[in-house]
């Protein structure tokens, strides 16, 4: 290697800057489906974002945070219930139901946070899942909500079908790169960098300096309100909410095959592994719960022999990434020209 | 009366929670995993008992001697052939492994047996009752299970205090690195140690196959009704967990009694409040942590 | 052929080389010892030997047997007892249970309960007292016992007398030769050169990772020593 002349840290390559570009552009072309698309086409789309949202939010969890948590559908469910309660109950408009939504949820996610934290490791995993069972109980015997057979939302009703529609697309549309955007920013920032740094180890990290559980709390409050309003858009579209289904550990089940088989730790996993378990979907539609036994199949073999998921094996193979999280030194050298130093691996003698 | 009726009640049904902690307990104390298909393993047990009585028409009791040999050797399998790579890695790959696998359990039972309750049933002792007073009465099957709970309990007990392997086992769950220096095979202990444990569940499964139904999805309220009274009761201790299930028996007992649905609830809340109060829980042992 | 022979053996942590192309051999019932500075790669020699750290380069045979793919349960099953580095007592057991636990691999041989708390009576008033409330130089006692008792081939002491005082160590130090009467072959490692001079037959000085100096310990002048320690 020459000499270097001079020294940078970047976090963004032209290759990342283009990628975002090519996002934009697709988000406008998204955007304008409406106009030109059909119902099912955007209840599909719908869903896919949903997903990633709620993907992208466990992600956040257990991949950077070290966090697993098997309880977000308490609060997938709190989102659901808590635009019924604003939106249906309250009148008010259901984009202003969803703030409050989302700002309830935060308290009660702070409230809730007191119990888990207080355990560690596969018991904080299940003090998150005694967390979502509570809300379910208490919703489920709770008149007024409906209790065990579930409301039907219908404060949306007055945009009309295909208003509605429309306006749950774009919102689901603003979850999902409202989630990869949050996530990629969260990484590139601060809170990211204590993040990786908890994940390889605590101690070391605590012994820097960083506030270790102040950083747990913080993406364990985040990953709450995101999955909070994912969980309002996605009743959004389905209108029907009943508890079993809104606090239903399914939803962690999906997340996890998600998150698991796409590939953990990384922005770009997420994505593929919802696009993964949707075509899944499709593909084994006709064979009942066999379709269950092959994802959890799948994530049972992903783990074991590929734990960084698709996209891990993706990158084993060409070192690309689309988000510019990961901080890179770069040189100059005497010519002026800039040669990025690559990365020292740490898992190349294991 | 009632109350105190119902309190009999909840310190009956602990035994059956204790019987399902005690694996739960077990293996975190040895390799620090918690297995998240716990649950549905004891539904297993309970279906595969009944496929055996359904087949051969013998009492449900006596499918025990052939399901728990049968568990413990599927026990040990798992654990050799895939929890064994997940042990020494942090909480995150088992935790998904054993999700994955729970998933996969319930959905084979959904196939195979369909989604309709079935029951074990055992004959006229379900029924039995000894009547302590005009009011009280204590069912046979709770008293019967309770004892058995405390004789594997005691067993077990007395096997990790007086035995080499009981040695070797609460030696790896102090430092494996140094267990393997004393000639300590870690892999084939981690087995033994799911063996033990699926073998306590089965029993559970069974026990609770006969004193109520079950149905394929019932997994899940099972694992976390075991691990609220590993909490409960405190980590490290398997008496502090026979404790927990007590107490978490009580708890939904008296739930009951105020309302039939409120009795899982008020187990969660007891739950949340010793985490609260004593997240230690009421019986840890000195030097027990949780990773 | 010695008893244990470490033939070029290269070592690495991640990508730092711990170990260079080191040879040494110890002959059957001889006590050899092994010292240097800190980091000089003594430590990282045991573990090679015991199976706790791969070897990337050379070989390590024992009695004549290659060991390298062995882990080190198998090894504690050929006779081959480590003592390891700070001492790693069980704390959920105690005394007694730690020493019993020790005879898990156990060969036949003279060494059982009754020995070894002959050879260290202190820790027969401590049987039953729990692993983790016992002093320093009871841990090293234990874990010494708790090697012994499964009648070990060879003997492994690693850095015996770190933390303790010189009064602490003096008695350990004077357990040794009744444990080499009984035939047993002892590689010891030690900071204490002193300590290491008067147990010994055999020494090497190791420094970063390569042998600076070897030979019989009643023959090596102070000098050698300092110069072979420092890399003067």
């Amino acid at each position: 290697m020459t000499a270097a002349r001079g020294y940078r840290v970047i976090q963004s390559t032209t290759a990342h800057r283009v990628a975002a570009v090519v996002g934009l552009v697709l988000l406008g072309s998204l955007a304008s489906l409406p106009s030109w698309g059909d119902a099912g086409t955007m209840r599909l789309l719908i869903e896919f974002f949903t997903l990633l949202a709620l993907a992208q939010m466990w992600n956040l969890l257990a991949g950077y945070a070290g966090l697993v948590s098997i309880g977000q559908q308490a609060f997938i469910g709190l989102g659901a219930y808590g635009l019924y309660l604003f939106a249906d109950l309250l009148d008010l408009h259901p984009l202003a139901a969803v703030v409050m939504t989302a700002a309830g949820v935060g308290l009660i996610a702070l409230a809730t946070s007191f119990f888990v934290f207080r355990l560690e490791g596969g018991y904080f995993a299940v003090g998150t899942w005694v967390i979502a069972e509570v809300f379910r109980l208490i919703v489920a015997g709770n008149r007024s909500l409906g209790a065990g057979t579930g409301v039907s939302l219908r404060s949306l009703a007055q945009f009309g079908a295909q208003g509605r529609i429309a306006l749950t697309y774009w919102l689901a549309l603003a979850v999902g790169f409202g989630a990869v955007f949050v996530g990629a920013l969260i990484m590139r920032s601060r809170l990211g960098l204590s993040l990786r740094g908890i994940r390889d180890s605590e101690v070391a990290a605590g012994s820097l300096g960083v506030d270790v559980f102040r950083a747990k709390v913080a993406v364990y409050l985040i990953a709450a309100v995101g999955c909070a309003i994912a969980g309002s858009v996605t009743y959004m579209n389905l209108l029907r909410i009943q508890p079993n289904a809104a606090f239903g550990v399914e939803w962690t089940a999906r997340i996890i095959f998600i998150v698991v088989i796409g590939g953990l730790g990384s922005i770009e996993g997420p994505i593929i592994g919802t696009l993964v378990f949707l075509g899944l979907r499709e593909l084994l539609a006709d064979y009942g719960s066999a379709y269950l036994v092959v994802l959890g199949s799948v994530a049972i073999l992903t783990v074991l022999f590929a734990p960084r998921g698709l996209w891990g094996l993706l990158t084993a193979r060409w070192p690309i990434s689309l988000f510019g999280v990961r901080h890179r030194l770069v040189a100059r050298t005497m010519t002026g020209v800039e040669e990025p130093i690559p990365p020292v691996s740490t898992e190349s003698t294991r | 009366m009632e109350w105190l009726n119902a309190v009999v009640q909840g310190v009956l049904l602990g035994g059956l929670y204790a019987l399902l902690a005690t694996g739960l307990s077990l293996v975190f104390g040895v390799m620090r995993l918690v297995n998240l298909a716990q649950g549905d393993l004891s539904i297993l047990a309970a279906y595969l008992a009944l496929a055996i009585v359904q087949a051969t028409g013998i009492n449900p009791f006596l499918a025990i001697p052939i399901v728990v040999p049968v568990m413990m050797i599927a026990g040990y399998g798992l654990q050799r052939l895939a929890l064994n790579r997940t042990v020494e890695q942090g909480p995150l790959p088992s935790l998904l492994l054993t999700f994955g696998l729970a998933v996969i359990i319930q959905n084979v039972l959904l196939d195979v047996f369909t989604a309709d309750s079935r029951g074990l049933d055992a004959g006229p002792i379900e029924n039995a009752s000894i009547h302590l007073t005009d009011e009280i009465s204590i069912g046979v099957l709770s008293l019967l299970t309770l004892l058995v709970a405390v004789a594997v309990l005691g067993g077990l007990s007395w096997m990790l205090a007086n035995t080499q392997l009981g040695r070797a086992l609460r030696a790896t769950s102090d430092d494996h690195g140094a267990a393997r220096i004393v000639g300590i095979d870690n892999r084939h202990l981690y087995g033994v140690a799911t063996a033990i444990a699926l073998g306590t569940v089965a029993i559970a499964g069974i026990f609770l196959g006969i004193r109520t139904t079950f149905g394929p999805s019932d997994g899940p309220t099972q694992l976390i009704s075991a691990f609220e009274a590993v909490i409960i009761g405190g980590l490290g201790s398997l008496w502090g967990t026979l404790a927990g299930g007590i107490v978490l028996g009580v708890a939904q007992a008296l739930g009951n009694q105020i309302s039939p649905t409120f009795q899982l609830l008020a187990g969660h809340l007891v739950f949340l409040a010793i985490l609260l109060f004593r997240p230690r829980g009421l019986f840890a042992r000195v030097g027990a942590r949780q990773s | 052929m010695a008893f244990l022979e470490v033939d070029r053996v290269s070592s690495f942590y991640d990508d730092f080389q711990a170990l260079f192309d080191l040879s040494l051999n110890v002959e059957a019932g001889e006590t050899v010892a092994i010292i240097g500075a800190n980091g000089a790669g003594k430590s990282t020699l045991l573990g090679v030997v015991a199976g706790l750290l791969p070897n990337r380069a050379g070989s390590v045979r024992f009695d004549g047997q290659l060991i390298d793919r062995l882990s080190t349960h198998a090894r504690a099953k050929l006779g081959i007892s480590l003592v390891p580095e700070g001492r790693r007592v069980f704390p959920s057991l105690s005394v007694r249970e730690n020493l019993l636990l020790g005879a898990y691999r156990k060969r036949p041989g003279p060494w059982d309960l009754a020995a070894v708390f002959d050879l260290f009576p202190m820790l027969r008033e401590r049987a039953d007292r729990s692993g983790a409330v016992l002093s320093g130089g009871e841990q090293q006692a234990v874990a010494i016992g708790r090697a012994l008792m499964a009648n070990p081939r060879l003997l492994l002491l690693d850095e015996v007398s770190l933390g303790l005082a010189p009064v602490i160590v003096n008695q350990l130090y004077a357990g040794l030769p009744a444990i080499a009467a009984t035939g047993t072959t002892i590689l010891l490692v030690e900071q204490n050169i002193e300590q290491a001079l008067v147990a010994a037959r055999s020494v090497y000085c190791l420094l970063e990772g390569r042998i600076s100096l070897a030979g019989r310990a009643s023959e090596l002048s102070r000098d050698a020593i300092v110069a072979a320690y420092f890399g003067i």
